[in-house]
């Protein structure tokens, strides 16, 4: 049987759908964190499929996600640090309950 | 093989949104990476699946594994999901699985079978993120590590002790 693109496409975009359920309904901040790497790294796969795909010569999806993983990397490390001083602020760290400074 | 890695992607990948312990949903998401890494090496890019592991394996779920323990007790469970949060989230994920998918089935069920290439080695690697000519990516690397930079004095910054 041959592996074609759609054979990569198809798992990844079950993850991708996977993030966003997970990002609507968790409520625990570092779970919708989690939900979002899902997201991010679904996104990844499919720049180097349709890199592989369909230029084999060039690297650019490649070099895309070099950087998106940098990126996420970064993101996460600041998010990790904002929601710890959260915690720390105000003892949970549950979004519906967070809602101090919504008025 | 193939078959493998995609059942693990689905299945960790749904694993980690539905578990209610929230330090196995970080150990879901860690086997949803590993199932990433080894799709890259399947498709000839070696460098890209050892920077995945590294970086989202080494460095990101053990990120995630102590913010998880600094914030929670372990044995925690979630609260239980209020049924109208699950079904909007529901609804959501379903209908861009099937708007997504059918673009996909009707636009990339055509592509043909895994051209040839010789995987990227590390000479072409190197000298690709070092280069400033066309398709080359000094200024993006320049760029990331001044943002590495402001990250780690953000994180400082943002986590310390007042």
């Amino acid at each position: 049987m041959e592996i074609t693109a759609i054979y990569y496409l198809i798992p990844a975009l079950v993850m991708f759908c996977c993030g966003v359920y997970g990002f609507i309904t968790r409520k625990n901040m570092i779970a919708m964190l989690i939900s979002l790497e899902l997201m991010l790294n679904a996104v990844d796969i499919n720049f180097v499929v349709f890199n592989r795909f369909l230029f084999p010569e060039q690297m650019e999806g490649m070099f895309f996600t070099l950087f998106a993983i940098a990126i996420a990397a970064a993101e996460t490390a600041l998010a990790i640090a904002i929601i710890i001083n959260i915690f720390r602020a105000a003892k949970n760290i549950d979004v519906r309950s967070l809602n101090e400074m919504k008025f | 093989m193939y078959f493998i890695v995609a059942l693990a992607m689905i299945v960790f990948s749904v694993m980690a949104v539905t578990t209610r312990k929230i330090l196995r949903a970080a150990t879901y998401l860690l086997f949803t990476l590993f199932a990433a890494a080894v799709v890259y090496f399947m498709l000839d890019y070696e460098f890209l699946g050892a920077v995945q592991i590294a970086v989202y394996a080494g460095g990101i779920v053990v990120l995630f594994v102590f913010a998880i323990l600094l914030t929670s007790r372990p044995g925690d469970n979630t609260e239980r999901l209020t049924s109208k949060s699950r079904i909007l989230g529901g609804i959501a994920a379903v209908a861009t699985l099937v708007i997504a998918g059918y673009a996909l089935l009707s636009r990339c069920i055509s592509f043909a079978t895994k051209p040839a290439m010789e995987a990227p080695d590390m000479q072409t690697v190197g000298s690709t993120l070092m280069g400033t000519g066309a398709g080359q990516y000094l200024l993006p690397f320049e760029a990331v590590s001044v943002l590495l930079l402001a990250c780690i004095i953000g994180g400082v910054v943002v986590a310390r002790k007042r």
